[in-house]
């Protein structure tokens, strides 16, 4: 026996030196929100001490996917961001989440700067992302692709950022379902047999109010001196469960209540598996009760704010107590709240009546008290709405909002969307409101989807901006702290970075009455025919006087006297 | 195709045309009428049908309970209306929050152009308060309205304590594809065009609003909802809305469905549909609701609060419940189990309701038939050269001299019926504080009364103006202006048709007539009467008088003239407050196109 433990020991020391190192996460974030609902928050991190770049051929996985690790090195992809969302953040009730997205389907590219045929690339790769999440990622092409030029940083390392290497699109009609799920789970170590992931059934995570999954790609440091290169993947699920739908009166929540399931172990692949519960607002118990209770809490500043949690290591055997299985209970105390005033938040929509022309709206609330910030406004429209872009307006408060900076793109018909980045300053305590008037045009015939009166979408707007932090707004703060750490606010605290997608629109367009085609093409050929043709026939045809023809003397006459030089009869 | 340029066809096409002038025109006139009257009559109307197959099966389980519990919504409601004296604003907000909405107000204020003695009004000001449920895992992109007007006295809580208790209902309901909006608008009309005037960010009238906080992206389908009781006997649907418009024949079918499978007694019209359509008394009575329909789609103002969605394309009707002396009751939670089977039948719809076109307007193809053939007529008189002088020149000169003062004798006439057409539209609101000082009249009387003083004015107008141009009026002149003005009437009508099928019916069934048989040498005194008679404002008068009877609410000569008078004040306010088309049109077009025929009547 010992010889067999020996050798397995061996195997395992010659093949860890050996390959590069890679480092599994897992985590799960509880956030009972101030609607009553809750918010759930899962994150798998994957980092793999590897080099896709350059065509570095890596042919051996371990823990990072090799679908995905094919993709990267065929394509030559430097960051990969994706989600799909079923349903829309509302900023008003729930604050901001950790991960913001759009409704629909989400995909932003960057590519290497070795890579010369940027748009073929970008459209086999939308090909291929297609049947790896079974999604109809292949409907991105030209004429809803666009390349920010300022909205889209890379979130890895890379200096480069030629907008020509980034490509952006969205698809604000996209359905998610299971068919999503499954293979964004089968990309994770453990599947879904271990560790958290075996809370993600679909037929709950289906039945609340938003859903939404991500898979993020990007480089990172491996080490503090940043001289190699890491991979992270980042994958992401976020859902938000709705109090009045699922608690049939009680005013409970616990993870098998959630998920109809509850936790045993952690992923044995997994070096860190954590659930955190904010108990920010919560400092006494008084919103509400959380059970088990846990001794461990940990502190972070959240986009802005500092938070408080408290949380459970799963891979400790204590958590989960005599009874082998971890099922976290939270029970409100509280009634629900009022609605919320994020710092900021926006909406949009479209104003006006009638199939000819009208309006987009997009409005951007600053609702803090003293601090103006700018943004970064970003919109993608479609070329079936022809932007009048000489009335764009920016108003503030009723004034004039000059934007510092402006990239328009305009579209080309069938080829290419409108592109229109721009950066305002929002006012403190303000209402900013964009607005562009649009033409709706008339599609061929063949260029209507199957269902035309439906409408067709635009996808969101999406504002980045830098908000100031709560925590620099927060004056109570010196009481805590030693007075001569806090005159000046803190560098990293000052200010986060925040994005928000706008509501997608539905936009009618002029929409011919398919069911009737028959009707039309037998009126318009009796009209051409006897109306027109007709008309055309008077018109068109010279009327003369018919003279008889003249007799066989006259003309043999006509003759002669034409011979002599005498005008005829 | 030889038909039109083969010169000798044509001609004996032309004579045809004319010798056969009048028997035509009568019997197109004829069919026409009695093509629309077939309309009424069942086996010629096609079996009501779904086009939408969303729409197709009422196979939803409806589970609404809480009828009891929506009621004591509404007295809570009512005591708090009482106590607030109008609109109970903070109350709704919080009742609509604890019902898990995301809750909304506006406010708005108009001043009418002067007083609206039927609602007591004139300086207006209100708060519309509206929550939306947000479907789950939706992106805002589509919703459905539920709405109940918050009328002053003791009126229509119930419809308000439904809607909540439909809120609550709804919001435990997992199956929501599009976001709900339940809005309670002050002041009825006023308050709905504010509101949809705020949503969609428009201002087609003027009025002002306060800009709306959330919204749930476009609108589907509305309903408005009355209830003044507690139980009902019938329910009565109403579509017309503005201008005539009325929503897809879909949405009515889907509530008649519904009422037949939860069994409701509904109503068209206010009339219980009856199965004897072969009996004489049973035509007469789908004859009758026929008539109600075409008269309320005619007048084109909005009788239900939804008439205003109709404008922004969404489809659109108002549900009252009628309680009256039948035996049979049903309570509110029937109609909320009714409403929540639409509202669950709407959500499955995938797109709006497309298009329905019907064969309405072969009928007035066969009216306006008539002034085609008149103008027909009077073209070839014109062209026909007139009998060669005798010493067999026609001057050049003396040709284009007569063709300028045709123009001229026409023109003249066109544009002073014009202007007294103008004079109509603007003077009676121009001049209300004039009136009001001379006379001891109210606003709205100096109003209606400078509008049929403007209107008898016009008759009495110079018509003869071109024979000061033109010396003599020629024969040849008031042919012309015979031809532009049937050509007029049949753009005019045709047009008129197309908005609002109804008004065009009507208008070509006076107007026809007059535009066939007017010219200057038939008994100026009879052809005078019958011409005023035929006239828009006549018409008015008979319709109001018809429309009661209709209703079964025959009223005295007094009273009738009455409600005359508020009507036209009615209509005027309905073009300034929501943008009706009546009253303009009727003023700026079908007025003076009847003055044409007047001058035409009284030409020397």
């Amino acid at each position: 026996p010992s010889l067999y433990l020996g050798s397995i020991s061996f195997i395992i020391g010659l093949s860890s030196p050996g390959n590069p190192k890679d480092d599994f996460q897992e985590e799960l974030v509880i956030r009972p929100l101030h609607s009553g609902d809750i918010y759930a928050s899962f994150q798998f991190r994957t980092v793999w001490e590897t080099d896709f770049m350059r065509g570095n051929k890596v042919s051996h996985y371990r823990l990072f996917p090799k679908s995905l690790g094919q993709v990267i090195s065929k394509f030559s992809v430097r960051e990969l961001h994706i989600s799909f969302t079923q349903g829309y953040w509302r900023t008003m009730q729930w604050g901001q989440p950790f991960q913001p997205s759009p409704p629909g389907a989400e995909l932003w590219v960057w590519f290497q700067d070795s890579v010369t045929d940027v748009d073929g690339t970008w459209k086999e790769l939308t090909n291929v992302l297609s049947g790896i999440f079974c999604a109809s990622l292949n409907f991105i092409d030209s004429t809803n692709t666009v390349q920010p030029s300022a909205s889209f940083k890379p979130l890895g390392i890379g200096n480069e950022t030629d907008h020509r290497f980034l490509r952006y699109a969205t698809l604000p009609r996209e359905i998610v379902c299971t068919e999503n799920l499954t293979p964004w789970k089968k990309l994770l170590p453990c599947g879904s047999k271990a560790g958290l992931a075996v809370l993600l059934k679909s037929e709950k995570l289906f039945h609340s109010s938003f859903h939404s999954q991500a898979v993020h790609i990007r480089p990172v440091c491996q080490d503090w001196q940043c001289k190699t290169t890491s991979w992270e993947l980042r994958q992401t699920l976020n859902v938000v469960f709705d109090l009045h739908n699922s608690a049939q009166g009680k005013r409970e929540w616990s993870l098998f209540k959630m998920f109809s399931r509850t936790l045993t172990e952690a992923c044995p692949l997994a070096s860190s598996s954590k659930i955190y519960i904010d108990i920010t607002d919560n400092p006494q118990g008084e919103q509400f009760e959380v059970s088990p209770a846990t001794p461990l809490l940990s502190q972070a500043v959240v986009l802005g704010d500092r938070r408080t949690f408290s949380v459970y290591d799963l891979t400790q055997q204590i958590t989960f107590g005599t009874v082998r299985s971890l099922n976290l209970l939270i029970r409100w105390k509280s009634s629900e709240g009022d609605m919320l005033r994020p710092l900021l938040h926006a909406e949009r929509y479209v104003a006006g009546y009638g199939l000819q022309t009208g309006e987009i709206h997009t409005l951007m609330y600053n609702n803090h008290p003293y601090r103006s910030f700018p943004v970064l406004l970003l919109d993608s429209v479609p070329w079936y709405l022809r932007l009048y872009i000489h009335t764009l307006t920016v108003t503030s408060k009723g004034k004039d909002n000059k934007p510092s900076y402006i990239h328009y793109q305009p579209s080309k018909d069938r080829l290419r969307p409108h592109l229109l980045e721009m950066l305002v300053q929002l006012p403190p305590n303000s209402v900013t409101e964009v607005t562009v008037q649009f033409e709706r045009a008339l599609l061929k015939w063949t260029e209507y989807t199957p269902d035309p009166n439906h409408g067709f979408y635009v996808g969101s707007s999406v504002i980045s901006s830098l908000v100031p932090s709560i925590v620099a707004m927060d004056t109570n703060s010196t009481r805590e702290r030693p007075l001569f750490s806090s005159f000046f606010p803190c560098k990293e605290e000052s200010s986060y970075f925040v994005r928000v997608y706008t509501e997608p629109l539905l936009v009618n367009l002029p929409t011919p009455d398919f069911s009737m085609p028959y009707n039309v093409i037998c009126l318009t050929c009796t009209v051409v025919a006897v109306g027109y043709g007709s008309l055309y026939n008077l018109l068109t045809r010279s009327f003369q006087i018919e003279e008889p023809s003249p007799g066989l003397a006259k003309r043999i006459a006509n003759i002669i006297r034409k011979m002599r030089g005498v005008p005829p009869l | 195709m030889g038909l039109l340029s083969d010169p000798n066809r044509r001609r004996a096409l032309i004579s045809l045309l004319t010798r056969l002038n009048s028997p035509i025109c009568v019997v197109c006139y004829m069919a026409g009428v009695a093509w629309f009257m077939g309309l009424a009559f069942e086996p010629f109307t096609l079996r009501t049908y779904m086009s939408e197959n969303a729409m197709g099966s009422t196979m939803v389980e409806e589970r609404f309970p809480a009828g009891e519990r929506a009621l004591t919504t509404g007295r809570e409601f009512s005591a708090h209306k009482k106590k607030a004296g109008g609109m109970p604003v903070d109350w709704l907000v919080k009742t609509m929050q604890a019902r898990g909405l995301e809750v909304f107000t506006q406010r708005f204020s108009r001043k009418l152009p002067f007083p609206d003695e039927n609602k007591e009004r004139y300086m207006v000001k209100g708060t519309n308060v509206y929550g939306i449920l947000r479907a789950p895992r939706a992106p805002r992109t589509e919703a459905l309205v539920l709405s109940a007007p918050c009328t002053p006295g003791d009126s229509n809580n119930q419809a308000v304590g439904l809607l909540l208790g439909l809120a609550q209902y709804f919001r435990n309901q997992i199956y929501w594809a599009k976001d709900i909006i339940f809005l309670v608008n002050e002041h009825d009309l006023i308050g709905m065009q504010a509101w949809l005037e705020g949503y969609h960010h428009t201002n087609t009238t003027g009025m002002d609003w306060s800009p709306l906080q959330g919204r749930g992206g476009s609108i589907q389908a509305a309903l408005s909802l009355e209830l003044s009781s507690d139980v009902i006997t019938s329910m009565d649907l109403v579509l017309e809305g503005l201008n005539g418009q009325l929503p897809n024949l879909d949405l009515a079918n889907l509530f008649y469905a519904f009422c037949q499978k939860i069994g409701v007694l509904c109503t068209i019209q206010g009339k219980l549909q009856r199965n004897d359509w072969d009996s004489v008394s049973g035509y007469s009575h789908s004859v009758q609701t026929m008539m109600l329909m075409v008269m309320k789609q005619a007048s084109g103002r909005p009788w239900g609060d939804h008439g205003l969605f109709l404008r922004y394309h969404i489809e659109a009707a108002s549900i009252k419940g009628i309680n009256s002396f039948r035996q049979y009751k049903t309570d509110v939670t029937t109609i909320g189990r009714l409403l929540e089977g639409m509202y669950r039948k709407l959500n499955n719809l995938l797109e709006p309701f497309g298009l329905l076109l019907t064969d309405y307007m072969l009928i007035l193809t066969l009216l306006l038939h008539l002034t085609v053939v008149q103008a027909l007529d009077l073209w070839v008189q014109l062209a026909t050269p007139p009998p060669r002088t005798e010493d067999g020149i026609t001057d050049k000169e003396q040709v284009r001299h007569t063709y300028y003062f045709r123009v001229l004798s026409v023109l003249t006439p066109l544009v002073i019926s014009h202007l007294t057409g103008v004079a109509l539209y603007t003077l009676p609101i121009q001049f209300q504080e004039m009136a009001v000082e001379q006379f001891p009249v109210s606003e709205t009387e100096a109003v209606v009364l400078t509008a049929i003083g403007v209107y008898t004015a016009g008759l009495a107008l110079p018509h003869n103006t071109h024979r000061l141009l033109s010396g003599e009026g020629t024969e040849q002149g008031w042919r012309v202006l015979k031809l532009v003005a049937v050509l007029y009437l049949a753009v005019l009508l045709g047009c008129t048709a197309l908005i609002n099928f109804s008004l065009g019916f009507i208008l070509a069934l006076t107007l026809v007539p007059v535009a066939a048989f007017v010219t200057p040498h038939v008994p100026k005194v009879l052809s005078a009467f019958i011409l005023v008679i035929l006239s828009p404002a006549c018409t008015l008068l008979f319709s109001v008088f018809f429309f009661q009877e209709l209703q079964e609410l025959p009223v005295s000569f007094q009273e009738g003239w009455l409600l005359y008078l508020s009507v036209i004040s009615q209509g005027i306010l309905d073009h300034f407050l929501y943008g009706s088309l009546v009253y303009p049109l009727i003023a700026l077009l079908v007025y003076p196109c009847w003055l044409l025929f007047w001058n035409i009547l009284f030409w020397k």
